[in-house]
């Protein structure tokens, strides 16, 4: 009694997937790679010539805070949501990325007010990246140091 | 050639992330959450470092560089500062990128209306 029902709702199954497109999972890694990469280069330039001046630490730190500008700036000026459309993670990975996801929201919902709108908004993303990322970090230290070190 | 590392390095993070996304059909913000706690995981483990060294930039700007950055400066504000470091060093590291995305974020949030 079960079994022809089985069979054929996997038969259905496999028609209808047979309709699907074929998701484009290679397309798009190759999209997320090419405009990651680039990003990551427009940083690496900076982080050169911030080198030849700064100390490392500094010049690091200084180069993500300027990713960060121009992520938001991009942001503002509407073009960084055209990136992210086609580049996926390739844009939404590197902290221009993280800026992108400060300024989107917030822009969005400044109708709402400057409190519960715009800076509230601001850490619709922000807020569980630096959540998660600080408590990681916290067990990640605890481990290293008082249990393995 | 660092220029050329931080690209394949920067690139292939972004292009992983981007095959978890589609393959599990979660959402951006959870392959984001995820990418900085693997990246304070992975630099417990000691690989980040590393990284950071051969690609430059092509390490430090995806988000897993984020969490690497938080690990970093909690291990040594504990070195510095003892047990009391756990609470300073994370966001004392990172404390330049947070401080540049509540400024910038906040201007141009106020400056710019959405497209469309």
């Amino acid at each position: 009694m079960t079994r022809p029902r089985t069979r054929e709702k996997e038969e259905y199954i496999k028609l209808a997937t047979s309709f699907h497109p074929p998701r484009p999972i290679l397309r798009n890694a190759l999209l997320a790679f090419l405009v990651g990469g680039a990003i990551c280069t427009v940083a690496q330039v900076i982080l050169g010539v911030l080198s030849t001046k700064l100390p490392r630490v500094q010049a690091q730190a200084m180069t993500s805070s300027i990713m960060v500008f121009l992520g938001a700036l991009l942001t503002g000026l509407g073009v960084y949501d055209e990136i992210g459309r086609f580049a996926g993670m390739g844009a939404a990975l590197p902290i221009t990325g993280f800026a992108n996801s400060v300024v989107s929201p917030a822009m969005e919902f400044k109708r709402e007010g400057f409190v519960l709108g715009v800076s509230a908004r601001m850490f619709q993303v922000a807020g569980p990246v630096i959540v998660y990322g600080s408590l990681s970090a916290l067990i990640v230290t605890i481990l290293r140091v008082y249990v393995f070190g | 050639m660092t220029l050329l590392y931080a690209f394949l390095v920067g690139g292939t993070l972004c292009a992983l992330a981007q095959i978890v996304l589609d393959l599990t059909k979660t959402n951006p913000a959870f392959v984001m959450v995820s990418a900085v706690s693997l990246g304070a995981v992975l630099s417990g483990l000691g690989l980040y470092g590393p990284l950071v060294e051969f690609a430059g930039a092509g390490a430090t700007t995806p988000l897993l560089g984020f969490g690497h950055s938080l690990v970093t400066g909690m291990m040594e504000d504990v070195v510095r500062l003892g047990w009391f470091g756990l609470f300073t060093g994370g966001l004392r590291a990172t404390a330049s990128g947070l401080m540049a995305a509540i400024v910038f974020g906040y201007l141009m949030a106020v400056l710019f209306n959405p497209k469309g």
